[in-house]
């Protein structure tokens, strides 16, 4: 680990001026990631901006009907919310798949979506990695890629986002709120905020550098029976090798987003649509330009017969 | 005291305390979390400084260029050592490669520096400096492509590469049901919870090495001839160890790079191996390649076994002896094993909980299933039916103790075996397709000489003082429970000091041997103790009684404490083994029984439940044993359904070095777990009539785990470990 400066801010906008002043920092929030990073030197901020207090720790509703999540609601106070378990079930079930229950209890909301890839060529520096070293190379394509991507990858990069709460709010249509240094708020459609790895698998987000997410916003309720379906070799605190998120409404449509495949959660209208036709017609949709490697090509079949188990289980 | 005739009764066999279900004397200090394991000494010695190890970036090949400046330069910095500037350095009998590496580079992040600074942040960000440049050579990764090349190795733990009895090849080919199948079981970590780690302070030329391992006097001596010093110089102290599994039998870099690197410092430091460098850095249990044929009559009885197994190591290494347990565990007239050694570039393997017979077994169990279900036979029953009460090989010599057949037929019975179905596939709950399995456990008994000075004070207070450790399996407690047995104390009069080479040298632990064999040399030192107290008391030895802290002789009582009134009486002996381990087979046996449920889609396997009977000598502390039982089914659960390292074999290493990577059970993979001993003793292994349980209860575990699954969905996997990914392709189709 480098030796680092680190600052407390009490407010959104100073922890963007603060970001303006010392240019390669890092927000830093629960640090469950981001500490293990710079521990192994893969992240090698000189400067850590502490956010965790910046009063953006509530779950509010908004206007029209939705709810406003604070970046800083830590994982286990937003599975436990009574409002997140009645009305976004998949994300309170979604949450406490993931993880530990200590990890829960320090990880909050933004830094959930931030989290980096867990591919273990990315964590071991002497091995080439285009994501941690652009140019080096990706020894995950042709080695031990039993984990990695089936869909949206490169073939410079075929990491997954790791994240179990990303994929019931991708489902559940969430953007995320912003600011930057300059004031200046946006939302971002969860959809858009992560880049595909092309052949800069460094940049992971459209974040802008400073650019601070201060809450997820999800739209009004939408009902329906709510499953999330994480699979795994080990029972628990293990990441997905593949899950899939669902929404069934009782006249069988639905929406459907799958983790574990891809640089991001993995959703498409278009299978949305299939649904109805069951897990062979959605799924056709969703995987139709996967590409797997010869360690991860069960993946495909698995995300089917999970998608059709979880459709059955939605009918009861 | 040489123990070469079967035990008649004796002060153990009083059965006060010895046998009862007692808790861990050491247990207030484990859960109070004030007992002082290695890295954490620091009361021992002032000025401390901090190590951080720098692991090769290759496999194999040459160091080209060391560039020290920076890291030398960094805050904090107090000495850097690599092979360059440590001298001429010896290698320890157990290592395999040098703990130390450079120019040569022998596997993946074998050690190459050590930085040595004021801070632990400040020694591990200057290690990040250490600037190297490597020259690559070509490896050897990958077992599966290297059988053809692959050596007969030499006998190993006495144990010959290859076995032959009656005509294997003759009753193979005629025999009118057969099996002739491939398995394979990857490469283990120990996965222990306290990485590596020791402080080392010199005192002149003397060492001293706080440290965590299994193996007292091996690893001085190890210790001394890497560093070129006289044995006498050394002093090793490990009283309490987080786990070991066979990973601290051995002197690892850690303990080697505090003591050069606290003599380059002048001042004590302390290294701990970060977790993502144990893996590579240190031993790891060998993948096989395993070939079962098997041979019966359409009766059910074998006429024809034969294993081989292929494995890999360093060159200078050793096989991985996965073939052991077939010579000795069923009849048949034709046998044949034989075990191939391949030289790898991958890091060193060596011991891990049952070496040889964990793997081995999760290869013959599954074929023994395989070949029940072959003949239409109950695999309980076909197992029953080709038990052995002598050594296959060697007719002449019976084993010592067998009751294989009663833990199958009283595990059948505890489990619910006869509502089986014998066709796998049939039994659905909800999305859950559900199956079981059975399998036999067998792990031999190792004897090995152990001795211990026992001490009664002017207090009546009784100190058992040896090099015995305890890794977590309780042998503060066994002996503590011996020493009260022997002289008739509470165990709160006993003293246990244990892991310091100044004490007397004992069994160690390892192979399963330490209960057994530690105890009964406290059984001898007490001995020794008591017939000093009756001299002393000028007592009649044929009618003293050692009982409520007191001797009494015709009529007279005199506490022990008086006794040493005039000063502490201390005694010592070895206790040394004769050929009973040799006239008599001496083996300890299981059945484990398995429920496992597999999801109809996805293929996860989840367990339900398991049953262990075990037969092992007279079970010295139930409820210590128990917990070495449930938790080696826990590992075996571990390696029938999660564990492997994913071998990159381009680079030459294992990638999933951590534990987010490696995964291990967690408390959600295991379910209800239940252990029954069988009452038993054994009087050919020692006065203790003990024998090891920690080893036996992961043998076979894996393959009962792997019958179940089959038993479940009817599809068979040969490869460990059992994953969805390998069954995803054969479940039944979903709607």
């Amino acid at each position: 680990m480098k030796s680092f400066t680190f600052e407390r801010v009490d407010s959104p906008a100073a922890a963007t001026m603060a970001f303006t002043r010392t240019p390669g920092a890092r927000f830093i929030a629960g640090g469950t990631n981001l500490l293990d990073l710079m521990k192994l030197e893969i992240e090698t901020p000189g400067h850590l901006i502490d956010v965790s207090r910046l009063g953006l720790d509530k779950i509010e509703p908004t206007s029209d009907g939705g709810v406003r999540i604070g970046a800083m609601v830590r994982n286990t106070d937003l599975a436990a919310d009574a409002r997140i378990r009645r009305d976004y079930g998949l994300i309170a079930r979604a949450l406490v798949a993931g993880a530990s229950g200590q990890l829960r209890n320090k990880a909050t909301t933004a830094g959930n979506l931030l989290q980096r890839t867990r591919c273990p060529y990315f964590y071991d520096t002497n091995q080439p990695c285009n994501k941690r070293k652009p140019g080096s190379g990706c020894a995950a394509i042709a080695g031990f890629s039993r984990n990695h991507a089936i869909v949206g990858a490169s073939d410079a990069c075929i990491a997954t986002h790791p994240s179990d709460m990303a994929v019931a709010m991708q489902v559940l249509d969430a953007a995320v709120e912003t600011v930057d240094a300059a004031g200046e708020t946006r939302s971002i459609g969860l959809a858009d905020l992560y880049r595909a790895p092309g052949n800069t698998p460094q940049l992971e987000t459209v974040l802008a550098p400073g650019e601070l997410i201060t809450a997820v916003t999800l739209p009004k309720p939408i009902g329906g029976t709510h499953i999330y379906h994480k699979v795994r070799d080990r029972a628990s605190y293990a990441f997905a090798l593949i899950s899939v998120g669902v929404v069934v409404q009782r006249d069988g449509s639905g929406r459907v987003a799958l983790g574990g495949v891809g640089y991001k959660p993995w959703r498409a209208r278009s299978a949305d649509a299939e649904l109805p036709r069951g897990a062979k017609a959605a799924t056709a949709v969703l995987l139709a330009d996967a590409k797997a490697t010869h360690e991860n090509a069960y993946k495909l079949p698995l995300v089917e017969r999970t998608l059709a188990s979880v459709l059955a289980q939605a009918k009861g | 005291m040489k123990f070469d005739t079967p035990a008649t009764d004796n002060p153990i066999d009083q059965l006060k305390i010895i046998g009862k279900p007692t808790d861990r004397v050491d247990g207030p200090l484990k859960t109070s979390g004030t007992a002082p394991y290695a890295y954490e000494r620091h009361d021992v010695v002032p000025n401390q400084a901090y190590g951080y190890v720098v692991g090769s970036a290759i496999a194999k090949g040459q160091i080209a260029s060391m560039d020290l400046k920076e890291a030398k330069a960094a805050p904090g910095v107090l000495a850097v050592v690599t092979a360059a500037s440590a001298g001429m350095l010896g290698k320890g009998d157990f290592n395999t490669a040098k703990l130390l590496g450079g120019p040569e580079i022998q596997h993946y992040h074998q050690a190459v520096a050590l930085v040595v600074a004021e801070s632990f942040e400040q020694a591990r960000s200057a290690a990040a400096l250490v600037r190297v440049q490597y020259t690559r050579s070509k490896g050897n990764f990958d077992l599966a492509k290297s059988l053809d090349g692959a050596i007969k190795p030499p006998a190993s733990f006495g144990a010959e590469a290859d076995s032959r009895f009656g005509d294997f090849d003759a009753a193979f080919a005629s025999a009118p049901v057969k099996l002739d199948a491939r398995y394979t079981t990857p490469d283990h970590s120990h996965a222990m919870m306290e990485p590596h780690a020791s402080i080392a302070s010199w005192d002149g030329d003397k060492l001293t090495l706080w440290t965590s391992n299994q193996m007292i006097a091996w690893s001085v001596g190890d210790v001394a001839k890497t560093l070129g010093i006289p044995k006498e110089k050394v002093r090793l102290v490990s009283p309490y160890i987080g786990g070991g599994f066979g990973g601290k039998l051995f002197v690892r870099s850690d303990a080697i790079l505090a003591a050069l690197g606290a003599k380059a410092a002048g001042r004590p430091v302390k290294v701990a191996l970060q977790r993502p460098l144990i893996i590579n850095n240190t031993t790891h249990r060998p993948a096989t390649i395993q070939r079962i044929r098997l041979g019966a009559t359409t009766d059910g009885k074998l006429t024809a076994i034969g294993h081989e197994s292929w494995s890999g190591d360093l060159k200078g290494g050793g096989p991985e002896t996965a073939v052991g347990q077939t010579r000795l565990l069923y009849a048949a007239p034709n046998r044949m094993t034989a075990m191939r050694l391949a030289v790898l570039d991958l890091p060193e393997g060596n011991a891990m909980r049952a070496p040889g017979e964990a793997p081995g077994l999760m290869a013959l169990e599954i074929a023994i299933d395989e070949m029940a279900e072959k003949l239409g036979i109950d695999p309980v029953a076909f197992r029953i039916l080709n038990d052995t009460q002598v050594d296959p090989e060697k007719p002449e010599r019976p084993f010592s103790q067998r009751r294989l057949n009663e833990c199958l037929t009283m595990g059948a019975e505890k489990f619910g075996w006869k509502d089986r179905s014998p066709k796998p596939g049939l039994t659905r709950d909800g999305r859950w397709l559900v199956g079981t399995g059975v399998a036999a456990a067998f792990r031999n008994n190792i004897n090995e000489k152990s001795a211990a000075r026992v001490r009664l004070d002017r207090n009546g207070m009784v100190i058992v003082e040896t090099d015995m450790t305890d890794i977590g399996t309780g042998s503060y407690t066994i002996i503590a429970q011996t020493a009260a047995e022997m002289l008739g104390v509470p165990l709160t009069q006993v003293e246990v000091r244990l892991g310091d080479s100044l004490f007397p040298v004992s069994a160690g632990s390892g192979g399963q041997w330490g209960a057994n064999s530690s105890t009964a040399g406290v059984y001898a030192a007490c001995m020794k103790l008591r017939t000093a107290i009756i001299d002393k008391l000028r007592f009649d030895p044929a009618d003293a009684v050692f009982d409520k802290g007191k001797v009494r002789s015709r009529g007279k009582s005199i506490a022990l404490a008086k006794a040493a009134a005039s000063g502490e009486i201390v005694a010592e002996d070895l206790m040394e083994y004769g050929d009973l381990g040799q006239k008599f087979q001496q083996s300890t046996f299981g059945a484990h029984f398995v429920e496992a449920a597999v999801d109809a889609a996805t293929g996860e396997i989840r367990i339900r439940r398991m049953l262990a009977v075990c037969a092992a000598g007279r079970i010295l502390n139930p409820k210590a044993a128990r917990s070495q039982v449930i938790g080696a089914m826990t590992m075996g659960a571990g390696a029938a359904l999660m564990e492997e390292l994913a071998v990159d074999k381009r680079f030459g290493f294992f990638v999933n070095h951590d534990l987010a990577g490696y995964e291990v059970p967690v408390h959600a993979d295991i379910p209800s777990q239940e252990v029954i001993f069988l009452d038993e003793v054994d009087p050919t292994t020692s006065p203790m009539k003990a024998k090891g349980v920690g080893e036996l209860g992961i043998c076979g575990v894996a393959a009962a785990v792997a019958n179940a699954v089959y038993h479940a969905t009817g599809i068979r996997v040969r490869n460990y470990p059992v994953t969805l990914d390998k069954l995803i392709d054969k479940l039944p189709d979903v709607a």
